[in-house]
């Protein structure tokens, strides 16, 4: 059975690309870049082009890019960061739809003694931008706002937060792990402090980050030991991993334009499929404002693990906010800080795209999903 | 992913008299939308109380609608009060186990089977509705007798085996010690600050701990933030203190007295120690 891969939002497939360039570094090619030979030197210079790749599709400067093992290490290191170089600032802002990685690491500190604001959403899970002007203070030592949400899609106005932080002499981090790749950023325009990204949500290996931090942003090191990443970040070099990380950039930099509009155009052919074929479903989140590659659906009275047991049946891939699914008995902490009524929320579905997803994939989804539904929804004690 | 046995995914797959069932004379409800599965389970039950048919209509995971399957499976041609004998363990087995998170299936299965034949012999919905009208968990709707049963038929030990099999404290967390004290009182053992009793301090003992633990334990931590503690008072457990240096402005001051002070207090000192600003 073929399987039809709509989870790229939780992982992605390795580009053959990427893979090729890593492979002569997991063989021969396997010198340590700090060393003062010709051999290892060699391995530096693979990493040094690879840190050029990503400086070049964020615009920024090689020197700005610090590699590190995945993109919740980006996150708590640039937490950690803005709390040790400013002692005396004592708040934190971040958003109740944060990924885990910045959430739960807040609210780490909260229990430390932060003080800590989290910022809700409306029902589109649109932040206001009024309560997040109102609680920026003095005392604030980070904003961290992610740049688009992992579970809806929506992308947040992170240039205008960026400017109303720098305007408040507040240092400003966003999580883009899901929006890297797949939204144009630009940091020579963007005034972000911090930016964390991971390298298997943009078709190279789980096991590689990044995290971006603007010159002349005071700094402290998360592991600290030896001086590599020009001792920001101890640990002797992932080579073939952050060759593959560069790899990765250079494609999504010279493919990002036409894949937006590729892959936007199937997400909304798959999504208006759907909603023309199933009842009493409805699209969650802000739709004029989101990634191009996700779509997450609401189905009315059918639970969301029973779903995508049912796909999986049908070999497609695609992940869920109901409580089943996680063993918290809760839904997802994003639709409920939408407000998404209970009856929608445990039946929530997200479809998330890629460059590898074809038409035939998005029609064999469109013919084979609506049965599914009928077959739960026959069985649900809840009618319409 | 769960790992589910080959059983649960047949009867997920393929369910057994699902749908409801017309000629019906016992429904049994339980479980809501909110809280994420329910089930609604159809009997026909004869003259001679045998149930002769039933049906399901079940709203939840692949675990959930297998229980209703495998349990209208179990139940056709039962005896009502051997039916009544069914544990929520019967069900699991008869699905070849289930993960232990969703343990609270079988449970759900059991319980809307008990409902429906309540209601076929005109009784209340729930067993003695009047002695136990104590909600333990408000998230689920989880009654103290509830757990206790679970407790009993499936030999939990620990809250998190509760909270697997009945859904209580999955949430909000509000109830996790009420369901400690149902576990311990239910399991006949001590509370644990019974079972370790710490030697009586005397006020001389507690002032010097004290002393001792704002030194060595509290003051560097708040030294790293520009700010000091000063002792005021030792009155019985009641620690009086006053906080200095940059800590004095600072407006989470509150949070430094309970995250901190108290904590440390507690940790170093005894448990009920309450400390309050000057």
């Amino acid at each position: 059975m073929k399987t039809i891969y709509l989870d790229n939002n939780a992982t992605t497939a390795v580009a053959p690309e990427v893979l090729a360039a890593m492979l002569p570094y997991l063989g021969e090619l396997y010198g340590n870049p700090s060393s003062m030979h010709s051999f290892g030197g060699q391995v530096g210079e693979a990493v040094d082009t690879a840190r050029e790749r990503m400086a070049a599709l964020l615009g920024a400067h090689p020197d700005e890019i610090i590699f590190t093992s995945c993109g919740s290490e980006s996150d708590n290191t640039a937490i950690w960061s803005a709390l040790q170089t400013q002692p005396e600032k004592r708040h934190l802002i971040t958003t109740r739809v944060e990924h885990p990685a910045v959430l739960n690491v807040v609210q780490y500190w909260e229990r430390q003694g932060y003080h800590v604001t989290l910022l809700g959403v409306d029902g589109k899970g649109r932040l206001d931008l009024d309560e997040y002007a109102a609680a920026l203070s003095d005392d604030t030592a980070l904003a961290s706002i992610m740049f688009a949400n992992n579970e809806v899609g929506d992308i947040y106005p992170i240039q205008r937060m960026a400017e109303m932080a720098r305007e408040r002499g507040v240092l400003f981090h966003t999580d883009a792990v899901q929006a890297v790749g797949k939204t144009p950023i630009d940091l020579r325009h963007l005034p972000v402090d911090m930016l964390s990204l991971s390298g298997h949500k943009i078709h190279a290996p789980k096991g590689i980050g990044v995290l971006y931090v603007r010159k002349g942003v005071r700094f402290r090191p998360f592991l600290r030991g030896g001086h590599q990443e020009r001792g920001r970040r101890a640990g002797t070099e992932n080579v073939p991993y952050i060759v593959g990380l560069g790899m990765a950039a250079q494609l999504a930099s010279d493919h990002m334009q036409e894949e937006r509009v590729n892959v936007a155009r199937l997400r909304d052919r798959l999504e208006n499929g759907l909603l023309e074929r199933i009842p009493d479903c409805m699209v969650n989140g802000d739709v004029e404002n989101r990634l191009p590659n996700t779509s997450n659906i609401a189905f009315k009275n059918v639970e969301g693990e029973a779903i995508l047991l049912m796909l999986d049946r049908l070999g497609i891939c695609a992940s869920s906010g109901s409580a089943c699914t996680s063993g918290s008995l809760e839904p997802s902490h994003v639709l409920r800080a939408m407000g998404l009524p209970f009856n929608y929320a445990h039946g929530s579905v997200r479809l998330s795209l890629s460059r590898y997803t074809t038409e035939e994939d998005v029609e064999y989804v469109i013919e084979n999903f609506p049965g599914v539904i009928e077959t739960l929804r026959a069985i649900s004690p809840f009618k319409n | 992913m769960w790992n589910y046995s080959d059983a649960v995914h047949d009867h997920f797959l393929h369910p057994h008299n699902a749908g409801p069932l017309a000629d019906a004379n016992a429904v049994g409800e339980v479980g809501s939308l909110a809280c994420g599965d329910a089930l609604k389970l159809y009997l026909k039950i004869n003259g001679e109380g045998v149930i002769e048919n039933a049906g399901f209509e079940t709203f939840g995971c692949a675990s959930a609608i297998a229980s209703s399957s495998v349990l209208t499976d179990m139940i056709k041609g039962m005896k009502v009060d051997d039916a009544l004998k069914l544990t929520n363990k019967d069900i699991a087995n008869a699905l070849g186990g289930l993960p232990k998170q969703k343990m609270h299936c079988s449970v759900m299965g059991q319980e809307a089977l008990e409902a429906a034949i309540r209601q076929w012999k005109g009784e209340p919905p729930v067993p003695h509705a009047h002695e136990e009208g104590k909600l333990v968990c408000k998230c689920f709707g989880v009654t103290d007798a509830q757990i206790i049963r679970a407790v009993r038929e499936n030999n939990l030990k620990t809250v998190e085996e509760v909270t697997n099999y009945t859904k209580a404290g999955g949430a909000c967390g509000d109830c996790l010690d009420e369901i400690a004290e149902i576990l311990a009182a239910e399991l006949k053992q001590k509370p644990l600050t019974e079972l370790k009793p710490r030697p009586r301090m005397t006020n001389v003992q507690r002032m010097q701990q004290v002393l001792k633990t704002i030194d060595e334990e509290i003051r560097p931590q708040l030294a790293a933030d520009g700010g000091d503690i000063e002792l005021v008072d030792v009155d019985g457990k009641r620690v009086t203190v006053s906080l200095r240096g940059r800590c004095s402005q600072c407006r989470s001051s509150e949070v430094t007295i309970r995250n901190l002070v108290e904590r440390l207090l507690r940790e170093h000192v005894e448990p009920d120690i309450v400390v309050e600003e000057a």
